[in-house]
C-alpha cells in the first residue's frame, strides 16, 4: 500500500478491482463504507458479483484476465477527453520525457514492443531508453506535444483501446464502462481523490504486474499518487507477507529489498556499483544511491565483528545465485519434482494446497529424502505421504513435524499491508509442548552449528561467524530462550562506533557508539553502524539511554483528521504513514486539497533541527528538503532515480506500457488486440517439444471450455490449515463449491447443491454447485463465455473424513507472470459435468 | 432505565459474519457439522448453538441487475413477548433491565411452548432440553460492554443503543419505517429495510398467536393456581397441539 | 428452511382478542451470568489473519485463553473484527492441535510421537549432511570482458557462490518480523537460495 487502511475514508472514489475485500479484508469495508457516508462513490468490477460488489454503487462483470484492456480504455478516456491532472502529470511524471527515437510499440508491431527476442522469449530493452542531455539527464518536452514524448507514446499506445474493442475483450457492457471511467476520472482534479484497492484477482495473471503497472499510470495521470484517499493499495493476503517480505524470505531479496547477490558480482564493490544508481540531477533525491550504506549495515548485523573492511564484510560468505538462476516458487517446485532438493523446510505453510497445480507439487514433495514441517496443525504437507492418490510404503520421504505455537502465545511484532508494524504481546506461555517458532530456528541454528565446530564441513564460515546474540546462554552456549527485543534492535540497527556528521561545521554528533540507530539517514557504509534492514530503522530507537519499541505505541491522536495516527505502532519507512506525499503538495509546497493536506509547507516556522525558518508540518514527508520549486527542493518520487513517477515504465520484461495479452488457457483462439495471443515474456513450462506432462495446458480445447478463477472466502483463510480446524468456521463454510450462472447450470444439467466434477488439464475434484445470478455468461468476441470460480481453502487432510473436499489449486496450471512469476491461478480453463 | 435495542441494517451488512462467530465465541456455543447446500448461507437456521445467523437473499432485478441482501436472524426480544407470555416455568425467560428477553437455563423445565409463543420462530431447545437464544449479551450490556455482535460488526449494521436514539437515527439516515417501531410493542431488534420486509424473509405483521394470547390471559393464572408450572404445560400442550411427536423435537435439534 | 416451525404449533381460527393486560413473570433481575472476563488478564494482540492488522484484546486466567475480542482502542479496527479474527479463540484452545514433535519414518504409514531433542539433533544432521553434499563453492559463469584486441568478448569464469543446491524452503508470511529476519539470516547462513513465500503466491 502507498497508503494505508484508514485513509480509504478520504477518498472520493474507490475502485476495487482485483480484490473482495468485503471477504478477504473485511475491516476495510469499515473505511469504505466511512467514505461513502462523506459522499464516496464505491466501484467494484469482478468476473463474479461478490459480497463486496454488493455494496457498491456501481458493478461491471468482467472476463478474468482481461484488466488491460479495462483499464486501458480508461486511459484513453482520460486523454481523450482531458481529463488528466495537468500538472501533477507534467511536473511529477515522466510524461515528458523524450523517448528514444528507435523505440517502437505494440501499435507498430502488431503486439510487441521493439528489440523481441522469439527464440529467447524475451526483449533486448535498448531502445526503451530515453533521449538525454549532456549530463546524462532526460530530455524532455514540457509542452508534451513532442511525438517522440511518453505522453504522446502513451497516447498511440492506446489509442487502440476502444470501446467497442474494450467491450468484445471484456465482456463488461459499454455504458458500464463508460460510466466507470467518468466517474473515476473524476478524481483527476487537484481536489478530488481515487484510490484503488487491489489483491490476488490482479496480481495471479501471466499479466499481473502489468495490470498494477497500468493502474499506476491512470494513478499518476489523475495526480491520485501521495495524496489522502489516494494511491495504488495491495491488499495483502497474510497478516505478515508484508513483513516477510520486508524481511527477505525471498530468493532474490535481502531485507529492506537489498537484491540478492550474484555470481558474477564478486566483491561489495561490484554490488555497490551494479545496484546503486546515479543521477546528476541535484533535485533528485535517489534514495537508492545510498544503497551501499545498507548493505554494509546489514553485513555488519549477520557477521558482527567477524565483517571487517578487510574481508568486504563477510560479502563472500552470502550465497550468490548464478546469472538468471530463477529460484520462485514454480520454479522451486519444479526442481523439486525433478528430484533436485534432498532437504525441504515448508515452515507455516501449506503448499500441496497453496502452490499452483498442487498435484505437481504433492508429486515433487514424494521425491524428497527429507522434509520438515513446522505448524500449529497437520497439513496436507505434512502428511502428502497418505494423501489421495499415494501409497505410503512407496515413499521414502522422511517428515519431521515441529508444533509451533499461536501469536498469542509469544511477542513480536507484524507488518500490516499499510506498512504499519504493530507489536503482539504474549497472553500465555506456549500450549503444550509447541515452541514460538523463534525457539525453534534458535535450536536449529545451535545444532547445525555445533555439528559444524565439533566435525567441521563444507565451508563452515557463514555458519560460524554468524551473530545470534538473543538471549542469555546456558552452559553449552545455547541461547536458553529467545529474547525477542533483542533481535528487534538488530533490526532496528545501533552505532559501532560515534557517528559524525562530517559535512556540518564543526562535525555534528549522529549517533553515539554502543546505542540503537535513531533511523536509517544516519546509516553508514564504512562499518561503522550495523542493521538488519534498513527501512525498519527507527521501530526500536533509544533516547537519553531509554529504549522504546516504537511498535509498541498505542497513541491516539490524529491532529490532521485524515487518520495517520503516527503515534499508533509505527509504519516504515521512517514512520510515514502515506507514501510519496511529496506529489500531495504543489511545487511551492501547498497542499493540491487544503482540505485534505498531507503535509504541507510552513515557510515562517523554523526547522527544530535547522532552526532556519521553513518545516513541513503534517505527516512525515519524503525528505525534509523544502518544496520542489524552492531552493534545495527536491522531487516528489524519491525512490526514482529521476524522481519522476513513472508512466513509461521501462523495467518490465514485457514492455514500458501495458498491453493486453490473453491468459495461458484462454477460451479465444486469438488476441482481439494483437497478433500476440499471450504474454510474449513468460516462461513456459511446457510446450509441444518438452516439459512434464503435469504441465500441460489447453487453450481454445473443447474438452475445457470454460473460463475459471479461484478465491478466498471470508470465512477460511488460505488453504484453510487454521480455519478448517476452527469449528465455528467450518460450520458456515464446510465444503468444497464451485459457483456458476443459471445459463451454464442449465446446459449442463446441474441444480442448486449438486455435486459436481471440475476438471483441467491437471486434475480433477468434486464440489458442491452453487447456481447464482451473481454469475452471468460474457458476450466476448461474438460468442457466449461462461466462467466460474472456486474457492482454494479446503484440503483432504482435514476434517478427516474428507467432506470438505480438495483445492482448487489441483487444477490451475504451472506458469507465472513474467516479472515475478507468480502464478497464474485467477484465469484458467476448466470443465464442469455434474458427478 | 430507557429501553434499549439493536438496529440491524442490511444496506450496511457485508456479510462477513463477524457477528455470527462473535456470538459463538462469547456465548461458548460449539461449531457444528453442515454441508454446503448450494449457498453459502448456513446453518441453514437457527439451532441451540446458532443464536444469530446471517441469511443470505439473492434477488435479481428488472435490469438484469442481482442484489445480494445479508441479514441478521435472531430473537426480536419483542416488547410484548409472546415466550414469556407463555412460559410457565416462573423465571426461565425474563426481562433483564435493558429490555432484552433473557433466558435462565436452571429454571427452564423444558416445556417448548416458547416455541408456540414466539411470531419470530426463534427459541431453540439444547441437548438438556433447555432454552437457548440470543439473549442479547445482557451479561455483556450489565457491565457496560456491547453486545458481542454489535461490538464486532465491522460497518455498524448492527448497533446497539438506548432504542428511541436508534430509531431517530434510523430515520436520520432516511428510513421512513423501522421495521419493528412498533409491532408487538415495539421489538428489541429494529430492522431498517429500505424495500418492504417481504423481501428481507420478514413477516410484515408479527403477531403472537391467538392461542398464546388466550393462554397467557386464561389458562396461565389458573395453572399457577393449581398446578406445578411442568404439569400445567403438559396439559396445556396437549389441549392445544395433541401428542408431542418426536420427529418434530428431534428435527429441531 | 421453507416451512417455519412453529407454523405446525399455530392455533388455526378463533379470535380470542383479549385486553393486553401484561402479567410478566419475570424476576425483576435475576442474572445467573457474571461477566467471565471480569478478573482475566488482558493483553493486546494483532489478528494473525489478513494483512489488516486489527486490534485484539485477549483475556486470560490461570494461564488459559478464556476470551479474545476486538480491540476497542485499535484505530483501524475500532474494537471490530470479521469472522476470522472473532474465531482467535478456537486457534489457541484447539483439541487438534500438534502438541508434540511427530516423525514419519521412511516408507510409514503414521505418524509417531518423538521427542523435541531428537527431532531437532536429527534434522540438525541432515541439513549438515545434505548441505556438505550439495554445497557448491563456485560455479562458472560466462562474463563479458574486453579480449586483446580491445574489443568485446564472452569468456567463461569461475566465481564463488557459497550456496547448498540440495535443501529448498518455504515461509512464512505468518511468522513474526523477527522470526522473519531470524530465518532468512539462518537459512542464508546454510547457504540455501530457494528461499520462498507467500508472497509468490
Amino acid at each position: 500500500m502507498t497508503n494505508h487502511w484508514i485513509d480509504i475514508k478520504n477518498a472520493d472514489v474507490i475502485l476495487v478491482m482485483g480484490a473482495n475485500p468485503a471477504e478477504n479484508h473485511p475491516i476495510s469495508m469499515k473505511w469504505i463504507a466511512r467514505a461513502r457516508e462523506n459522499g464516496a462513490k464505491f466501484i467494484v468490477v469482478d468476473p463474479r458479483f461478490t459480497r463486496t460488489a454488493a455494496k457498491a454503487d456501481v458493478y461491471a462483470p468482467m472476463r478474468s484476465g482481461t484488466d488491460i484492456a479495462f483499464l486501458g480504455g480508461m486511459i484513453k478516456h482520460i486523454l481523450d477527453n482531458n481529463l488528466y491532472f495537468r500538472q501533477y502529470v507534467s511536473e511529477y511524471t515522466n510524461a515528458t520525457f523524450l523517448v528514444n527515437p528507435e523505440f517502437k510499440g505494440p501499435w507498430q508491431l502488431d503486439g510487441l514492443f521493439s528489440g523481441y527476442d522469439e527464440k529467447g522469449r524475451k526483449y533486448d530493452k535498448k531502445t526503451w531508453s530515453f533521449q538525454t542531455d549532456e549530463n546524462g539527464l532526460p530530455k524532455k518536452d514540457p509542452s508534451m506535444k513532442d511525438p517522440n514524448c511518453v505522453f504522446q507514446l502513451l497516447r498511440k499506445q492506446y489509442a487502440r483501446y476502444t470501446l467497442d474493442k474494450v467491450s468484445d475483450i471484456t465482456g463488461t457492457p459499454k455504458e458500464k464502462l463508460l460510466e466507470i471511467y467518468g466517474l473515476y476520472a473524476s478524481t483527476g482534479k487537484p481536489n478530488r481523490s481515487g484510490t484503488e484497492l487491489y489483491a490476488m484477482g490482479w496480481t495471479q495473471h501471466t499479466i499481473g504486474t502489468q495490470n498494477i503497472r497500468a493502474m499506476c499510470i491512470i494513478q499518476l495521470l489523475l495526480g491520485n499518487i501521495g495524496i489522502a484517499g489516494g494511491g495504488i493499495n495491495a491488499l495483502r493476503g497474510e497478516s505478515n507477507v508484508q513483513g516477510s517480505t520486508d524481511h527477505g524470505l525471498l530468493f532474490n531479496i535481502l531485507p529492506g529489498y537489498l537484491p540478492a547477490p550474484t555470481a558474477t558480482i564478486p566483491d561489495l564493490k561490484t554490488y555497490n556499483e551494479k545496484f546503486t544508481p546515479k543521477t546528476k540531477n541535484p533535485k533528485s533525491v535517489n534514495w537508492w544511491g545510498n544503497r551501499p550504506k545498507y548493505i554494509t549495515s546489514y553485513l555488519k548485523a549477520i557477521y558482527g565483528t567477524k565483517a571487517t573492511k578487510d574481508n568486504d564484510f563477510g560479502y563472500a560468505w552470502l550465497p550468490k545465485l548464478d546469472e538468471g538462476m530463477n529460484c520462485s516458487w514454480l520454479m522451486l517446485f519444479d526442481q523439486m519434482f525433478k528430484g533436485k532438493f534432498e532437504g525441504f523446510f515448508a515452515w507455516g505453510q501449506n503448499p500441496a494446497c497453496s502452490g499452483a497445480n498442487a498435484n505437481k507439487v504433492r508429486k515433487a514433495l514424494a521425491k524428497l529424502k527429507w522434509m520438515v514441517n513446522v505448524n500449529l496443525f497437520d497439513n496436507e504437507t505434512g502428511s502428502f505421504w497418505k494423501g489421495p492418490g499415494m501409497n505410503p510404503k512407496d515413499i521414502q520421504t522422511e517428515v519431521f513435524f515441529l508444533p509451533a505455537c499461536s501469536s498469542v502465545e509469544k511477542e513480536g511484532s507484524i507488518t500490516n499491508s499499510g506498512r504499519l508494524a504493530q507489536w503482539r504481546t504474549a497472553a500465555i506461555e506456549p500450549m503444550g509442548q509447541s515452541k514460538p517458532d523463534s525457539d525453534i530456528m534458535n535450536e536449529l541454528y545451535f545444532r547445525v552449528r555445533r555439528l559444524y565446530q565439533k566435525q567441521g564441513g563444507k565451508t563452515p564460515a557463514p555458519i560460524l561467524n554468524l551473530t545470534w546474540d538473543y538471549g542469555e546462554k546456558g552452559p553449552d552456549g545455547k541461547v536458553r530462550k529467545v529474547d525477542i527485543h533483542r533481535v528487534a534492535e538488530e533490526i532496528n540497527g545501533s552505532y559501532l562506533e560515534d557517528i559524525f556528521d562530517s559535512k556540518a561545521t564543526p562535525p555534528k554528533q549522529l549517533g553515539k557508539r554502543g546505542t540503537l540507530c535513531t533511523n536509517f539517514v544516519t546509516l553508514q557504509a564504512d562499518g561503522t553502524t550495523s542493521c538488519g534492514n534498513w527501512i525498519f530503522s527507527g521501530s526500536y530507537t533509544q533516547k537519553d539511554g531509554k529504549k522504546t519499541n516504537m511498535m509498541s505505541r498505542r497513541g491516539k491522536n490524529d491532529p490532521t483528521g485524515l487518520g495517520l495516527f503516527s503515534g499508533w505502532a509505527w509504519a516504515w519507512p521512517v514512520n510515514r504513514r502515506i507514501i510519496y506525499n511529496r506529489a500531495s503538495v504543489d511545487p511551492q509546497g501547498r497542499p493540491w486539497d487544503s482540505k485534505r493536506a498531507v503535509i504541507k509547507w510552513n515557510p515562517t516556522k523554523p526547522d527544530p533541527n535547522t532552526k532556519k525558518p521553513g518545516v513541513w508540518e503534517g505527516d512525515v514527508p519524503d525528505g525534509p528538503a523544502p518544496p520542489m520549486a524552492m531552493e534545495g527542493g527536491k522531487y516528489p518520487f524519491i525512490m526514482m532515480a529521476t524522481g519522476m513517477g513513472g508512466i513509461f515504465g521501462p523495467g518490465l520484461a514485457e514492455g514500458p506500457f501495458p498491453e493486453h495479452y490473453e491468459a495461458l488457457e484462454c477460451p479465444l483462439q486469438e488476441n482481439l488486440m494483437s497478433k500476440q495471443r499471450i504474454n510474449p515474456t513468460i516462461k513456459l513450462f511446457y510446450d509441444k517439444s518438452s516439459g512434464a506432462a503435469e504441465d500441460v495446458y489447453y487453450s481454445c480445447d473443447v474438452r475445457y471450455p470454460f473460463v475459471a478463477t479461484t478465491y478466498r472466502v471470508s470465512e477460511h483463510w488460505q488453504t484453510g490449515v487454521l480455519t478448517r480446524h476452527e469449528p465455528w468456521q467450518l460450520e458456515m463454510q464446510p465444503q468444497m463449491f464451485i459457483e456458476m450462472s443459471k445459463e451454464l447450470a442449465k446446459e449442463k444439467g446441474i441444480k442448486d447443491g449438486d455435486k459436481v466434477i471440475v476438471s483441467s488439464g491437471r486434475g480433477k475434484l468434486w464440489a458442491i454447485a452453487i447456481v447464482t445470478e451473481r454469475f452471468k455468461p460474457f458476450r466476448v468476441a461474438n460468442s457466449t463465455i461462461h466462467q466460474v470460480g472456486m474457492p482454494w481453502c479446503f484440503g483432504w487432510q482435514y476434517p478427516e473424513d474428507g467432506s470438505s473436499g480438495d483445492s482448487s489449486n489441483l487444477l490451475t496450471p504451472t506458469i507465472g507472470d513474467a516479472n515475478t512469476m507468480i502464478p497464474e491461478s485467477k484465469a484458467f480453463m476448466v470443465n464442469v459435468e455434474k458427478a | 432505565m430507557a429501553r434499549k435495542a439493536l438496529l440491524i441494517s442490511p444496506e450496511r451488512c457485508i456479510g462477513c459474519r463477524g457477528c455470527q462467530t462473535a456470538c459463538k465465541e462469547w456465548n461458548h456455543l460449539p461449531g457444528t457439522k453442515t454441508v454446503n447446500r448450494g449457498t453459502v448461507e448456513n446453518p441453514p437456521d437457527l439451532t441451540p448453538y446458532l443464536y444469530n445467523r446471517i441469511r443470505y437473499i439473492e434477488t435479481a432485478t428488472e435490469a438484469d441487475m442481482v442484489r445480494w441482501l445479508f441479514v441478521s436472524q435472531r430473537c426480536m426480544h419483542c416488547g410484548d413477548a409472546g415466550c414469556i407470555k407463555i412460559c410457565p416455568a416462573p423465571g426461565a425467560l425474563f426481562r433483564t433491565k435493558e429490555g432484552a428477553v433473557a433466558f435462565n437455563k436452571e429454571k427452564c423445565i423444558g416445556c417448548k411452548l416458547c416455541v408456540a409463543g414466539c411470531p419470530f420462530d426463534v427459541p431453540r431447545y439444547d441437548d438438556k432440553d433447555k432454552i437457548s437464544k440470543c439473549h442479547l449479551c445482557y451479561d455483556r450490556t450489565s457491565e457496560g460492554l456491547l453486545p458481542a455482535c454489535a461490538k464486532t460488526c465491522p460497518t455498524g449494521a448492527i448497533r446497539y443503543g438506548e432504542r428511541d436514539a436508534l430509531i431517530g437515527m434510523a430515520k436520520k439516515e432516511g428510513y421512513g419505517k423501522v421495521y419493528g417501531e412498533a409491532d408487538l410493542d415495539g421489538l428489541g431488534a429494529l430492522y431498517a429495510f429500505i424495500d418492504p420486509p417481504k423481501l428481507y424473509g420478514m413477516s410484515e405483521k408479527p403477531a403472537i398467536p391467538e392461542s398464546v394470547v388466550f393462554w397467557h390471559k386464561v389458562l396461565k393464572p389458573l395453572a399457577y393456581i393449581g398446578l406445578g408450572g411442568a404439569v400445567a404445560a403438559a396439559v396445556l400442550h396437549y389441549v392445544a397441539f395433541g401428542p408431542k411427536k418426536d420427529e418434530e423435537v428431534k428435527k429441531d435439534e | 428452511m421453507n416451512v417455519s416451525r412453529r407454523n405446525f404449533l399455530k392455533l388455526s381460527g378463533g379470535s380470542l382478542l383479549l385486553s393486553s393486560l401484561s402479567i410478566d413473570l419475570a424476576p425483576a433481575r435475576s442474572y445467573a451470568q457474571t461477566l467471565r472476563i471480569k478478573n482475566a488478564k488482558e493483553s493486546s494482540t494483532i489478528c494473525p489473519y489478513c494483512s489488516v492488522g486489527c486490534g485484539i484484546i485477549v483475556h486470560a486466567s490461570d494461564g488459559k485463553v478464556i476470551n479474545a475480542e476486538g480491540d476497542p482502542d485499535h484505530p483501524i479496527s475500532e474494537g471490530t473484527l470479521c469472522s476470522k479474527g472473532a474465531s482467535l479463540f478456537q486457534i489457541i484452545n484447539n483439541p487438534t492441535r500438534v502438541m508434540k514433535p511427530r516423525y514419519r519414518a521412511p516408507g510409514a504409514g503414521e505418524w509417531q510421537e518423538v521427542e523435541w531433542d531428537w527431532a531437532l539433533d536429527e534434522i540438525a544432521k541432515r541439513v549438515k549432511q545434505t548441505r556438505d553434499k550439495t554445497f557448491k563453492i563456485s560455479t562458472k559463469s560466462k562474463v563479458k570482458g574486453k579480449g586483446p584486441d580491445g574489443k568485446e568478448v564472452e569468456a567463461e569464469k569461475e566465481f564463488v557462490v557459497n550456496r547448498t543446491d540440495g535443501i529448498a524452503h518455504v515461509g512464512s508470511a505468518a511468522l513474526d518480523n523477527e522470526e522473519c529476519y531470524m530465518l532468512q539470516k539462518l537459512l542464508r547462513s546454510w547457504g540455501l537460495v530457494y528461499i520462498e513465500h507467500q508472497a509468490r503466491i
